[in-house]
C-alpha cells in the first residue's frame, strides 16, 4: 500500500477529484495548506507599503491506494493538475505500513 | 428649540455614537486576527468610559461658563441643572468626545495593556478633549477668529497628534519595519468605513445644530469630500505602485471626511472637491512617513487624522465663503483667517502633543504602557481578554 500525497494549484483540485474517481480510487483527504517552491512569493501592497508574501496557498491531497492503484492515481493527478506553468506542484509516493477501517477493525487492502 | 431642530440633532447624536462601532470595524479589519478583539475592545470599552467622564466633567470643562478663554468652570458637574436644548446639546458632544480618544487606538494596535488604555482615555477625555474643545468652540481660539465647524482641530487634529505622542512612549511592535503586518479583513475594513460615512452625516451636518440650509450644505459637502478623497488616494497608490486598492479608497474616503469636517458649513460644494482630492493625494503620501521617521503609527491615525486635519483646517483659511456662513478665506480677500487657522492648528499640535505625552509617560510609570512580550507575541485577544475572534475548526 502507498501513500500518495499532491501538492496542487488551488483551482485544480475539482479536475484532479474526477480525474481520481475516474481512476477508481474511493477516497481521498484534502487541505489547504502554504508553501513556496521555484514560484516563489508574492506581492501584496497596503497603504503603499509593499510586502514579499513567501508562502502561497496550495491544496494538499492524501490518498491511500494499493500497490496495483499506485500508477492509475499518479497519472490521473500528474494529468490533470497541470497546467504548465511554473508552480503546478509535486506528488510523493510514500509507502504505508498499515491500514486500520476504525469501524469494523479491518486491516490493510481490505480497509481501503 | 424648534422639534424639527431637536429631531435632527436627536438623530445626529445617534448616528455620531454609530460611528465609534463603525471606526472599531475599520481599525479591526485593519490588524492581525490574533490582535481584532482588543481593537473592538478599545474602541467599543471607550464608549462607557467617556460617557462618565463627559457626564461628571467633561461636558463642564468644555461648554459650562467661560473662565478666561481657557477652559470651562465646573458649574455643570455631573450635568445637573441642564435640561432641553442644554442638555441635548451636552448628549451631542458627548458622542464627538467619544470617538476623538477611540480615534487615538489605531495608532497603538497590537502592544498596549487593556488597562493603561483605560487610564489614557479617562484621563485624556479630561485633561486634553474638553480643554481643546473649549478653545475651539467657545474660548480663545474662536475669539481670536479661528473656524471649526465640526471639529478639525478639536477632533481630528487633536487626536492624530495625541496618537503620535502616544506612540512615541509606547515603541513599536516587535518587527515593525521588518515583517510584514497585513490586514486581516479588508471586508470589515470596508464595513467600517460605510458605517463611519454613514454617520459622519450627523456629525457634520449636526453640527449645524439645526435642521436647515446650512445642515444641508454640510450634508452636500461631507458626501463630496468623502467621494474625492477615495478617488485622490486611490489614483495616487494605482499610478505608483500599480493597482487599485480597497483598503485605499477607504483610506482615502476617511481622509476626504476627515479634511472636510472643519469646513463642512464654510465652504460650498465646489470648494468641497478640493478638500477631499487635496486630503486623498496628500494623506496617500503622508502614511509612508512611519516608516522614513521610525513610529509605529500601527493603522496611520497621524497619516489619516493628524494631515487631513492640518489639510482641512488651513484650505478652509483660503476657501472659506462669507456666502456660505459668513466667514471668507484668503482667496476671497480675508487673508487674516489663514493666519488665524494657522495659529489655532499651531496651538492644538503643541496642546494636545504636550499634555497626551505627560499622560502616557504618567501611566507608563504607573501601571505600564506596553504589554508583557509574550503576550503581544501570542496576540492580545487571548493574553488580555482571554477570548478568541475566529473558531473556524472543531480541533483548535
Amino acid at each position: 500500500m502507498k501513500l500518495v500525497v499532491a501538492y496542487i494549484k488551488n483551482f485544480k483540485l475539482d479536475d484532479v477529484k474526477d480525474a481520481l474517481k475516474k481512476a477508481g480510487v474511493s477516497g481521498m483527504t484534502v487541505s489547504d495548506v502554504l508553501g513556496f517552491g521555484r514560484q516563489s512569493g508574492q506581492t501584496e501592497v497596503y497603504r503603499g507599503a509593499e510586502y514579499n508574501v513567501d508562502f502561497i496557498p496550495k491544496v494538499r491531497i492524501e490518498v491511500i491506494v494499493g500497490d496495483d492503484m499506485v500508477a492509475p492515481t499518479v497519472d490521473a493527478i500528474e494529468v490533470s493538475a497541470r497546467t504548465g506553468d511554473i508552480g503546478d506542484g509535486k506528488i510523493a509516493v510514500l509507502d504505508v505500513g498499515e491500514i486500520v477501517r476504525i469501524r469494523t477493525g479491518e486491516r490493510g487492502v481490505d480497509a481501503l | 428649540m424648534a422639534a424639527g431642530d431637536i429631531a435632527w440633532v436627536l438623530m445626529s447624536s445617534a448616528l455620531v455614537l454609530f460611528m465609534t462601532p463603525g471606526l472599531a470595524l475599520f481599525y479591526g479589519g485593519m490588524v492581525r486576527a490574533k490582535n481584532v478583539l482588543n481593537m473592538l475592545m478599545m474602541n467599543f470599552f471607550t464608549i462607557s468610559i467617556v460617557t462618565i467622564v463627559w457626564v461628571a466633567v467633561g461636558y463642564s470643562i468644555a461648554f459650562g461658563g467661560d473662565g478666561g478663554g481657557v477652559i470651562g468652570t465646573f458649574n455643570d458637574v455631573g450635568l445637573s441643572g441642564l435640561a432641553g436644548e442644554d442638555l441635548l446639546f451636552a448628549m451631542f458632544q458627548l458622542t464627538f468626545a467619544i470617538i476623538t480618544p477611540a480615534l487615538i487606538s489605531g495608532a497603538v494596535a497590537g502592544r498596549m495593556k487593556f488597562t493603561a488604555w483605560v487610564m489614557f482615555t479617562a484621563l485624556w477625555a479630561v485633561l486634553v478633549y474638553p480643554v481643546v474643545a473649549h478653545w475651539a468652540w467657545e474660548g480663545w481660539l474662536l475669539d481670536l477668529g479661528a473656524i471649526d465647524f465640526a471639529g478639525g482641530l478639536v477632533v481630528h487634529i487633536n487626536a492624530g497628534v495625541a496618537a503620535l505622542a502616544l506612540v512615541i512612549v509606547l515603541g513599536p511592535r516587535k518587527g515593525f519595519g521588518r515583517e510584514a503586518f497585513r490586514p486581516h479583513s479588508l471586508p470589515l475594513t470596508l464595513l467600517g468605513t460605510g458605517i463611519l460615512w454613514f454617520g459622519w452625516f450627523g456629525f457634520n451636518a449636526g453640527s449645524a445644530f439645526a435642521a436647515n440650509d446650512l445642515a444641508v450644505n454640510a450634508m452636500v459637502t461631507t458626501q463630496i469630500g468623502a467621494s474625492l478623497g477615495a478617488l485622490g488616494w486611490v489614483l495616487a497608490e494605482w499610478r505608483k505602485t500599480g493597482a487599485p486598492t480597497t483598503l485605499g479608497a477607504a483610506s482615502g474616503a476617511i481622509a476626504g471626511l476627515v479634511a472636510i469636517t472643519p469646513a463642512a458649513g464654510f465652504v460650498g460644494p465646489g470648494s468641497a472637491f478640493v478638500f477631499g482630492l487635496a486630503a486623498g493625494v496628500l494623506c496617500y503620501g503622508a502614511v509612508s512617513l512611519k516608516f522614513r521617521f521610525g513610529y509605529d503609527d500601527s493603522l496611520d491615525v497621524v497619516g489619516v487624522h493628524l494631515v487631513g486635519g492640518i489639510v482641512g483646517s488651513l484650505l478652509l483659511g483660503v476657501l472659506a465663503q462669507a456666502s456660505i456662513n459668513g466667514v471668507d478665506g484668503a482667496l476671497y480677500g480675508n487673508i487674516e483667517l489663514l493666519w488665524f487657522q494657522f495659529v489655532g492648528v499651531i496651538a492644538v499640535l503643541a496642546f494636545s502633543f504636550v499634555v497626551s505625552w505627560l499622560i502616557a509617560t504618567v501611566v507608563d510609570r504607573t501601571v505600564g504602557l506596553r504589554s508583557e512580550q509574550n503576550d503581544e507575541l501570542e496576540g492580545l485577544d487571548i493574553a488580555l481578554h482571554e477570548e478568541r475572534a475566529y473558531i473556524l475548526t472543531e480541533s483548535r
